[in-house]
């Protein structure tokens, strides 16, 4: 545990205290590892680590636990349920040799998932701090992780949406009318999902019967979720509320999750009520989980282990779930976690890297605050690169602009650029009730209507005071 | 099932300049997202796209434009302000710019050496067992705009409230604090020795509120204190919560945590207006 590493270079020999220091100073440069106090000193540093970590043997982090076994049910869930009979075509590899068997040509997608069960987040997160941008790219692009409910998110060529149509004091009418925008534009395979302003199960309740009845009024094979607390979708589904998916923010440490109020015992319960309702109609992957670098920090739960290694060992307690969706939230924690747009973007790529290396369905809030050094341009740059790099699938909100979260994420308009430039589409079975409903021309490379869909021109006519005057 | 229908008698989309209009954009009366923009192809129309820049611009300067001082004290000497708000201490944290300040949220929790030293001198004279019942706290926060406009309104409004409330309140000398954080208050109101304090910040910008000004209170202040201890009241600004009402729902929290010495999450704000800001549209919009 406390082994000390050391690698030479020219006349003097680098020392580093630990496996978790080393990890950590070989981490690219972010604020959040600074103010934990766990960044490399200099630029010359990190390159020595990443050095050193290339030598480490992949086995070492099947022994060396960076978070103690007997303190934390995280490291315990890593650690039991280690596959060793998938581990074994990889386990005389070091970080770097693993990096070199990543991107090589005969480590097909085939390959990728026998091997699946055998890698551990912190082998993910090692080889990720030796891999450049387009490394990370690559080798997500090879990762194919297919999930479904109502429809089949993560198909190679797909690219799916959540439509997040929140609402500072979660006013139904507004929220119906964000829905309509949205689905009018395409967006909302993944999930429709609602932040709710209010946080509690008597609101939860209000919005899932909201969503549950427009996804049955036009048929749309798409699932609904309010992202509350665990307990409360629990309570919501004892009460007969109609729950597609269980939410709930996940982190990489037990302490972590302590501090969200939950533990991985409530989320085996919530997802076998979730099961139990029975709801998907091709699949019955029922969790929604989020993530984000420097949860755990910010918790004061990271023991000493950089935001990075925190962030992919949160990927075990979803991989534990098979989850629907899993989403990295990448610049919504503001710049001392994240300082610019530099930083947002490599995380991003790593986090999609290493959650679909371990499985996952990996999609990305591509996002920033107003106090962070970032802009549109920014989200343009890591929406492009994560869309090649086949990502499952982004966020979907009214021009970017999240009135009650006060932050930026990718629009509705985003997510038809990407579909364009990158010639993909949305899950098949969303995809299909686009081009049925009128709202997306047949085969014809994202073309929108310009007429109001048949369905829908009916309920904006349905509305007293004339609020639509568009014919 | 969804039925096809014709769609003679769908609403149709204009076209002009290339744009598509959405028709229903009228939507909007039941919220500020920014739905039915429009698209040129599939993409943001430049009039949107520019409007979208132009909030995001006011957002970056709220965060980054300096608070000016010497503007902010000379605005509260002018205003009509009980005496102890007329001329504050201006205090530091121990971050020295914003760049350190938004990377190190633990430097702007602090008072720097000369503040601390500041506050001692200013204290010389007081009655040293007498504490005061409230100390109040101008901090910049993430918005110097917030402050700029309107700290001096919500604060006139807050002075008066206390003037005419039946209880007497002895106010500690009014502080103003650069590269502040929320929990810089705490120290603040210790070395003041006062039983409260009240936190005047600019918050984290919003795209479509730059200029939001928040209000923590916290009983009895001390280093280490957490927000499960302070009661806050969010966005006020013109076009949020008005400096009459904030001011109003503040004399309560403060009136109620004086009496049963406490705050946070054991105080709850039972003034609270539970209207909704869109309920005045005369039918609510549903897609069912």
């Amino acid at each position: 545990m406390t082994r000390e590493y050391r690698y030479a270079l020219g006349s003097r020999t680098w020392r580093f205290g630990n496996l978790a220091e080393l990890m950590a100073k070989a981490t690219p440069a972010r604020s959040g590892d600074r103010l934990a106090g766990v960044m490399a000193a200099s630029a010359e540093e990190r390159v020595v680590a990443q050095m050193a970590l290339a030598e480490v043997p992949l086995k070492t982090f099947l022994n060396e636990a960076l978070v103690p076994y007997e303190d934390d049910e995280v490291t315990r869930l890593i650690i039991d349920d280690h596959d060793a009979g998938a581990f074994a075509p990889i386990s005389h590899l070091t970080v770097g040799d693993f990096r070199n068997w990543l991107l090589n040509d005969a480590t097909t997608p085939q390959v990728l998932r026998s091997v699946r069960a055998g890698i551990t987040p912190e082998m993910a997160a090692a080889v990720s701090k030796l891999m450049r941008n387009q490394d990370l790219i690559l080798v997500a692009k090879k990762c194919h992780v297919t999930t479904a409910f109502r429809n089949t998110i993560g198909l190679p060529g797909h690219l799916s949406t959540r439509l997040q149509p929140n609402h500072p004091t979660d006013d139904i009418s507004g929220i119906a009318a964000s829905i309509l925008d949205g689905l009018l534009y395409g967006n909302g395979d993944a999930v429709i999902g609602i932040n709710p302003a209010t946080d509690n199960v008597a609101q939860a309740i209000k919005l899932m019967t909201l969503m549950d009845e427009v996804i049955r009024k036009y048929d749309i094979p798409t699932q609904s979720c309010v992202l509350t607390h665990v307990t409360n979708t629990l309570e919501a589904i004892e009460q007969g509320a109609p729950v597609d998916l269980v939410f709930q923010s996940i982190g990489g440490t037990e302490a972590t999750n302590r501090s969200f109020g939950f533990s991985l015992a409530n989320l085996a319960e919530a997802q076998a009520a979730a099961l139990s309702l029975n709801r998907g109609t091709v699949g019955n992957n029922v969790m929604y989980f989020e993530t984000g670098q420097g949860s755990a920090l910010s918790a004061n739960a990271h023991h000493g282990l950089d935001q990075q290694t925190c962030e992919a060992r949160a990927y075990a307690v979803a991989r534990k779930f098979s989850p629907l969706l899993v989403n990295t939230v990448v610049g919504f924690i503001g710049p001392e976690y994240l300082f610019d747009g530099k930083e947002i973007l490599r995380a991003g790529l790593e986090d999609h890297f290493c959650g679909k290396l371990l499985g996952l369905p990996m999609g990305c809030d591509v996002c920033y605050t107003n106090h962070a050094e970032a802009d549109q341009n920014d989200m343009d740059n890591l929406l492009t690169l994560l869309g090649v790099a086949g990502c499952s699938f982004i966020m979907g909100i009214p021009g970017s602009d999240d009135i009650m979260l006060n932050y930026q994420t990718t629009s509705f308009h985003d997510a038809l650029y990407l579909r364009r430039v990158l010639g993909v589409g949305a899950a098949p079975e969303f995809e299909r009730w686009l081009a049925q409903m009128e709202i997306i021309r047949d085969g014809s490379g994202y073309q929108l209507h310009d007429t109001v869909p048949g369905p829908f021109a009916g309920t904006l006519k349905n509305l007293s005071g004339g609020v639509c005057h568009g014919e | 099932m969804v039925s096809k229908k014709p769609l003679g008698q769908a609403p149709s989309a204009k076209d002009h300049g290339g744009v598509v209009d959405n028709p229903w954009r009228p939507l909007r009366a039941f919220t500020d997202a920014r739905i039915g923009l429009g698209r040129a192809g599939v993409s943001i129309p430049t009039a949107e796209l520019l409007a979208f820049q132009l909030a995001h611009a006011q957002a970056q300067d709220a965060v980054h434009l300096p608070l000016d001082v010497p503007t902010l004290c000379h605005q509260l000497a002018e205003g009509t302000l009980s005496e102890p708000f007329r001329r504050p201490l201006v205090l530091h944290s121990q971050a020295a710019d914003r760049m350190t300040y938004l990377q190190r949220p633990d430097l702007g929790r602090r008072l720097d050496d000369d503040s601390r030293q500041h506050l001692q001198e200013s204290l010389l004279g007081n009655q040293v067992d007498c504490p005061y019942d409230l100390a109040v706290v101008i901090v910049d926060g993430l918005s110097s705009r917030a402050i700029q406009d309107n700290a001096l309104p919500f604060l006139q409004a807050f002075s008066q409230a206390l003037t005419s409330d039946s209880q007497h309140w002895r106010l500690a000398p009014l502080t103003v604090v650069e590269q502040g954080r929320v929990a810089i208050g705490d120290e603040v109101g210790e070395r003041l020795n006062a039983n409260a304090v009240l936190v005047m910040v600019g918050e984290r910008p919003g795209l479509s509120s730059p200029d939001s000004l928040g209000l923590y209170l916290t009983w009895g202040p001390r280093e280490g204190l957490t927000d499960a201890h302070r009661n806050c009241i969010s966005n006020v600004r013109p076009a949020g919560l008005k400096p009459t009402e904030a001011s109003l729902r503040l004399l309560y929290l403060l009136t109620e945590s004086r009496q049963r010495k406490l705050s946070g999450v054991q105080l709850k704000d039972r003034t609270e207006d539970k209207t909704l800001a869109h309920s005045q549209v005369s039918s609510p919009f549903r897609l069912t």
